[in-house]
């Protein structure tokens, strides 16, 4: 645990920058109020703007009516993202006409390099029901938010950068409210377990 | 004994159930056991690469990274997942080959990146890389491309370039 020296020295900083800071924080302050959840608790999911691989805007309204699992990824992802998609078509295709009971869907993290285009080839490789959703960062920024999903570019050596992102699938009932979460190292019976429990309960 | 019969049991695993032969190759002390990759998705632009590499000398090796003439760059990679968090990041330094030990490049973990890719990988196809070792020099090896969702551990239900997979 840190000392009350330590604390004093950390405490004694921020003051010191807090005038510098002032400006920003009320910048930072109006962006961040909407999220803000008023019960304290905090929910996953909730309003976003995005488009869809012909480039149409889609919001969460869309996706209620029905559970939704959401994914979110980006195309130059080699392993975690093509394997999960891989995964999802599998389980779509052991529920059968089932799983057009639930939305499957895939979120890009990486506004810079997936457009529809990129989103809508890729996608083909995959079940040809799984919605894949993209934006611009504000977009990605709001709807990762909103989902309390983690994601961050990082820049690597020669100008490139690679994106770190959470890699569950996030299950959601009808009315958009958290359901549960499918993580990556599970087993597929599992996850087939959780879709049809999504199904019948969500 | 039992890496042995691991061994044996992965090549005839291999062997029976991809349309490629199961194939070694040598550079120097290092023996490259199955090198592999994935079938990637249309407009993909990246790809990974995965092998098994067992150091026979007395002095411990690298490897560097490598070349192909289907990417622009290949590169040596690491992917850890952290509470859920996939985080990737270029190595390199490569990665280190102890005398007398193996070490795995595989999904999860250390693996090739290729990057910039020229056209997505087939399933099937054998995708030819120069790996470059810091000792062995460079080597041409082929990976062979399984499906898209392939894996060591079985995950995604395809496991025609598993080592472990079941049927």
């Amino acid at each position: 645990m840190m000392s009350g020296r330590v604390v004093g020295f950390i405490a004694a900083g921020v003051m010191a920058i807090v005038m510098t800071l002032a400006a920003f924080s009320i910048v930072i302050d109006s962006r961040r109020a909407p999220v803000l959840q008023s019960t304290g608790v905090a929910t996953v999911g909730g309003p976003f703007t995005l488009v869809d691989t012909e480039g149409q805007e889609v919001t969460e309204k869309e996706l209620l009516g029905k559970p939704s699992a959401v994914f979110f990824g980006f195309t130059f992802c080699p392993d975690v993202c093509p394997t999960t998609l891989f995964e999802l078509t599998s389980l779509m295709e052991q529920l059968g006409s089932d799983a057009d009971r639930i939305n499957f869907v895939f979120i890009s993290v990486d506004a810079g390099r997936d457009g529809p285009e990129e989103m809508k080839q890729y996608l083909t490789a995959f079940d040809e029901r799984i919605i894949g959703l993209t934006g611009t960062e504000d977009q990605i920024d709001a709807v990762t938010q909103a989902y309390k999903v983690y994601y961050a570019r990082v820049p690597v050596e020669g100008g490139d950068y690679t994106m770190d992102h959470t890699a569950s699938v996030l299950l959601m009932d009808a009315s958009g409210q958290f359901f549960g979460t499918m993580a990556y190292e599970e087993a597929p019976e599992v996850m087939l377990a959780k879709l049809k429990r999504l199904i019948d309960e969500g | 004994m039992r890496h042995l019969f691991s061994m044996l049991a992965a090549i005839a695993f291999v062997a029976a159930a991809t349309p490629t032969v199961a194939h070694d190759y040598r550079a120097g002390d290092i023996e490259i056991g199955h090198p592999w990759t994935r079938a990637t998705p249309p407009a993909a632009k990246v790809g990974g690469g995965y092998l098994e590499l067992t150091n026979a000398g007395d002095t411990a090796d690298r490897l560097l990274g490598g070349s192909s003439p289907v990417a622009a760059r290949v590169e040596i990679h690491n992917m850890e997942m952290t509470d859920g968090i996939m985080k990737m990041r270029p190595v390199p330094e490569g990665v280190e080959i102890p005398a007398g030990e193996t070490v795995n490049l595989a999904p999860g973990g250390y693996h090739l990146m290729l990057l910039e890719l020229k056209k997505p990988i087939t399933e099937g196809e054998m995708v030819p890389v120069t790996l470059e070792f810091e000792q062995a020099g460079a080597v041409d090896v082929e990976l062979a491309a399984g499906p898209i969702g392939s894996t060591a551990t079985g995950h995604g239900n395809a496991t025609s370039s598993s080592h472990e997979g079941h049927e």
